[in-house]
């Protein structure tokens, strides 16, 4: 490909380099957007797509990352998402930023209508508002509201939002998640009449085949790296060779060795099917059967919002969803799971992916902490017996390594590692015959994670059924015995241990995907 | 890493490691200050209004009247606690209870209902009020603050119709003894000193020192790491001293009061209930992280109900004792109470978050208010600027609060 006749590019990031603490979220990542093309981003969760959008708009200022922007032939340096719109750069989050109780007109115009004196020019802005929604070809009256528009509609409300502040370079985070058939294709044909005006796109997505039908050009993340940038139109990009290099890299040994000892079923779940706590006809989990064994350690896979978490969350005392229908069986036994408790009783536990929102009192000590979900088992006569709650927590902080002053510390005041063991020891303190651990090490250093995997070992070795949810395919991968893959609410492929790969993985989920489309 | 047990209860492994106390006196006092702050604040206020008011005080009639006149915002500080812990609050409970003496009133002095079936329908009024409030906010998730703030206007309203806008009373002699009455002199003439007044509190001041001091030895058998031993001693005998020495002066005047027996006991016993029982701490649970709670099973709405529940028995209770006080049901009964049982716990430690707040604190909240009522009346004060000192210290104690937890 020959540069020299090719236009200067609008936007580069040069090495640009991003630390949380001591994480690397990004290191020397190159990005460069010609004028007029639609570049797509790609790579797995937690790759650092969604943080270099956020250097590039000014959500983490200039100086907070290293290495440099130039847009349209300058050296930029935003210290707020004002000065990147300012100069025509938009972002459109996954999650829309609209306000659900205003009219569409109330939404474009939130930020500087058109006013006299301070006054809202009424006219004015339902005017402009319907020019806008015929760019994006809406044809819904200014003044409805956004809540009594659906999603896709929604997503085009937003970019006729960043079309009312002059965009000359849109970001879209995942715009067709969320979006069916026919609102996703209007979409992408409507960056694909931007382009022909000149603006350029930065689209991520999951959707390879989406992507490939779009895109001029291509840039895989991986680790918060750049792999390759693709050209479209000088080579033939394969979907395959796409997904090697989003996953390709090497396990080295940050697993625990491990050799299952696998039984008979402890939990099976036939027939499962939930639906969207809100949206009443959007069903998230569609009639799937799932089982684990004795000394199985279960993974499930997928991609965020595929619905693991609504899945497992809806099995847990109905914690997620409405409309809930389907059997659960543990020990060959029918259960009824319909409230925590007696979901607890029936032997199931279930430690969040959120354990700051969903799992510990933070403001109060260790010993609370994991003594919460069985009370019963220190006190007599509803009273709490403090020194048998204390022996347990203790028990627990030399069992699990809780690095902490003592059990009276609050667990607001630990390490993520080690309030996941609080939260671990709490699970574990209630007995249960089967464990799922939601994003068991989301937000936990290395070593910390290797003691969170031999303790979900072990787990599997007392004769307990281990589920797993997690969005890191290399540790699905090293600790599991079996993987699950869900998409769109159902299990797409099964595989054992040996049959499994991050690119086999990857594979199922992008059949379905298209399958669906 | 040792293989974990499959017992939940296992035996514990390794030494258990409480080093909650710091082991020196100083570093012991300044970790607990916010603990013993309160109470010190306390001591400092009464020891400031004994002082300005010439030792009126604490005269043996001005000590009893205090008792008398903060029972009934006590009564209420122990059930708002509760609510204000579980994450909620209850502006309801000046109108219920000022209705719950009308009702009182109504029974009694127009339907000459004797005096135990009456207090019984009242405080299962009360509860039922608290039942419908509840209900409201634990199972249809309506803000508490709306919920009870409807429930102020309607009962306040219900009140003003059940007593036909005018004061009903007098009551009956045996209503009358709920707060104005003193405990039978069972030795003695009953006359000059109380002594069974004297005996009972010494014997209260005797048992609870020794209570601490069997909690003591039974975390020391534990090898559990206790407050260094002078502070502890200390601690008792300044516990026993204050209890002998209030309960001398009250029973230089006419002795335990009937109200006086009935808040203690009440203290002691939802003392123990938000420290010692599940449900107590499953009320901090919920406070303290609502979602979290309710995945680690707890009932959540249930206990809410529950608190509110509560909540309406204790302010009928308080309704009661302050009709019985008054020896009249008025329309003005109840009013603004809410405003100092709120305060009382706000001053006594609770957080507006919920999840924060002892009994204790909510106890010493209501007697700081109290003090500071009857000094400033006593000094002479006016009413008008009564106000804008409680107001201030209000703010001024939740400001230190909010700083302590920040450092």
């Amino acid at each position: 490909m020959d540069v020299m006749t090719e236009p200067p590019p609008i936007l580069e990031m040069r090495n640009i380099s991003k630390r949380f603490g001591n994480v690397a979220a990004l290191s020397d990542v190159t990005l460069a957007v010609r004028p007029g093309e639609i570049h797509a981003v790609v790579g797995e969760n937690g790759a650092g797509k969604s943080t270099l959008m956020k250097v590039l708009s000014g959500v983490y200022p200039h100086g907070s990352y290293d290495g440099e922007i130039i847009y349209e032939g300058e050296e930029r340096r935003f210290s707020t998402i004002n000065d990147s719109e300012a100069l025509g750069i938009i972002i459109i989050h996954q999650e829309l930023a609209l306000i659900p109780l205003l009219s569409i007109a109330e939404n474009i115009f939130l930020v500087g209508p058109p006013s006299r004196f301070g006054v809202i020019d009424r006219s004015e802005v339902h005017r402009r508002t319907l020019q806008l929604l015929a760019k994006v070809g809406l044809s819904d009256a200014p003044d409805t509201l956004i809540t009594n528009i659906g999603i896709g509609k929604q997503q085009l409300v937003e970019i006729a939002k960043a079309l009312s502040k002059q965009v000359r370079l849109l970001i879209l985070d995942e715009p067709t998640a969320s979006l069916n058939e026919t609102d996703s294709a209007a979409l992408l044909d409507l960056l694909v009449e931007f382009r022909s005006h000149g603006i350029s796109s930065i689209l991520i997505s999951h959707k390879l085949n989406e992507i490939s039908k779009v895109a001029d050009q291509i840039t895989v993340l991986r680790d918060g790296r750049t792999v390759e940038t693709l050209n479209c139109h000088a080579q033939v990009v394969e979907e395959d060779h796409i997904i090697r290099s989003m996953v390709d890299r090497d396990l080295e040994s940050r697993f625990p060795k491990h050799t299952p000892r696998i039984g008979e079923t402890i939990l099976a779940v036939h027939g499962w099917s939930v639906y969207h706590p809100q949206h009443v006809g959007r069903q998230m989990i569609r009639n799937i059967n799932f089982h684990v064994r004795k000394g199985e350690i279960v993974g499930i896979a997928g991609l965020m919002g595929a619905g693991r978490t609504e899945f497992a969350m809806s099995l847990f005392g109905r914690m997620y969803g409405q409309n809930i229908t389907g059997r659960v069986e543990i020990e060959g036994k029918a259960c009824d799971v319909s409230t925590v408790p007696r979901a607890i009783a029936a032997g199931l536990a279930y430690v969040t992916e959120d354990r700051k929102h969903l799992g510990l009192l933070l403001g109060e000590d260790i010993r609370k902490n994991v003594s919460l979900a069985n009370l019963g088992a220190v006190s007599a006569r509803g009273v709490i017996d403090d020194i048998r709650e204390l022996r347990v927590a203790d028990g627990y902080r030399s069992r699990m390594q809780i690095r902490c002053s003592s059990v009276y510390q609050e667990t607001g005041k630990l390490s993520g590692g080690n309030q996941q063991k609080v939260v671990l020891s709490k699970w574990l303190f209630a007995d249960p015959k089967v464990l799922i651990l939601d994003e068991p090490t989301r937000g936990i250093d290395v070593g910390a994670k290797y003691e969170i995997y031999t303790i979900i070992n072990e787990l599997a070795d007392s004769g307990r059924g281990v589920v797993v949810i997690s969005s890191e395919m290399p540790e699905l991968l090293g600790i599991c015995d079996r993987i699950c893959v869900m998409n769109e609410g159902v299990f797409v492929g099964e595989f054992d241990q040996a049959g499994a790969s991050q690119e086999s993985i990857m594979r199922a989920i992008m059949r379905n995907r298209e399958q669906v489309l | 890493m040792s293989e974990i047990s499959l017992k939940p209860a296992g035996t514990p492994t390794g030494k258990p490691a409480g080093d909650r106390p710091a082991s020196h006196g100083i570093g012991f006092l300044t970790n607990n200050l916010r603990q013993y702050g309160m109470l010190l604040s306390l001591f400092v206020i009464m020891a400031f209004f004994q002082v300005v008011t010439d030792g009126t005080l604490l005269r043996p009639l001005n000590l009893t009247n205090l008792a008398l006149q903060n029972s009934y915002i006590v009564i209420m500080a122990l059930g708002m606690l509760m609510v204000i812990v579980s994450g909620h609050i209850d502006l309801s409970v000046g109108s219920v209870a000022g209705f719950i003496g009308a009702l009182a009133a109504v029974l009694i002095v127009q339907y000459n209902i004797p005096f135990i079936p009456a207090a019984i329908i009242c405080l299962v009024a009360g509860g039922l009020i608290g039942a419908a409030q509840g209900y409201w906010v634990a199972y249809f998730k309506v803000p508490s603050f709306i919920v009870t703030l409807a429930g102020m206007l309607v009962f306040k309203g219900a009140m003003l119709a059940i007593l036909g806008g005018q004061s009903v009373g007098p009551f009956p002699v045996t209503f009358q003894r709920l707060s104005s009455g003193f405990i039978p002199e069972l030795i003695g003439d009953g006359t000059g000193l109380r002594q069974t007044s004297v005996l009972i509190g010494v014997v209260v001041g005797l048992a609870l020192v020794w209570l601490n001091m069997k909690a003591r030895a039974r975390q020391q058998s534990h090898g559990i790491e206790t407050e260094p031993s002078g502070f502890f001693i200390a601690k008792n005998v300044i516990v026993f001293g204050v209890i002998t020495w209030f309960s001398w002066l009250i029973a230089s005047y006419r002795g335990l009061p009937n109200v006086l027996v009935i808040m203690l006991g009440l203290i002691g016993l939802y003392a123990f209930i938000t420290n010692r029982t599940i449900i107590g701490r499953q009320i901090y649970a919920i406070g303290g992280n609502r979602n979290a709670a309710k995945l680690s099973g707890i009932r959540t709405e249930r206990l809410t109900f529950f608190t509110f529940v509560n909540m309406g028995v204790l302010a009928a209770l308080a309704g009661l004792v302050f009709a019985a006080r008054l020896n009249t049901a008025t329309p003005k009964a109840g009013l603004g109470f809410e405003l100092d049982v709120i305060a009382a716990c706000f001053i006594g430690g609770a957080s507006a978050y919920g999840g924060v707040g002892q009994v204790t604190g909510a106890v010493i909240g209501a007697f700081i208010m109290g003090v500071m009522n009857n000094g400033m009346s006593i000094v002479g004060i006016g009413i008008d600027y009564q106000q804008v000192i409680k107001g201030l210290v209000l703010l001024g104690a939740v400001c230190i609060d909010v700083y302590n937890q920040k450092r």
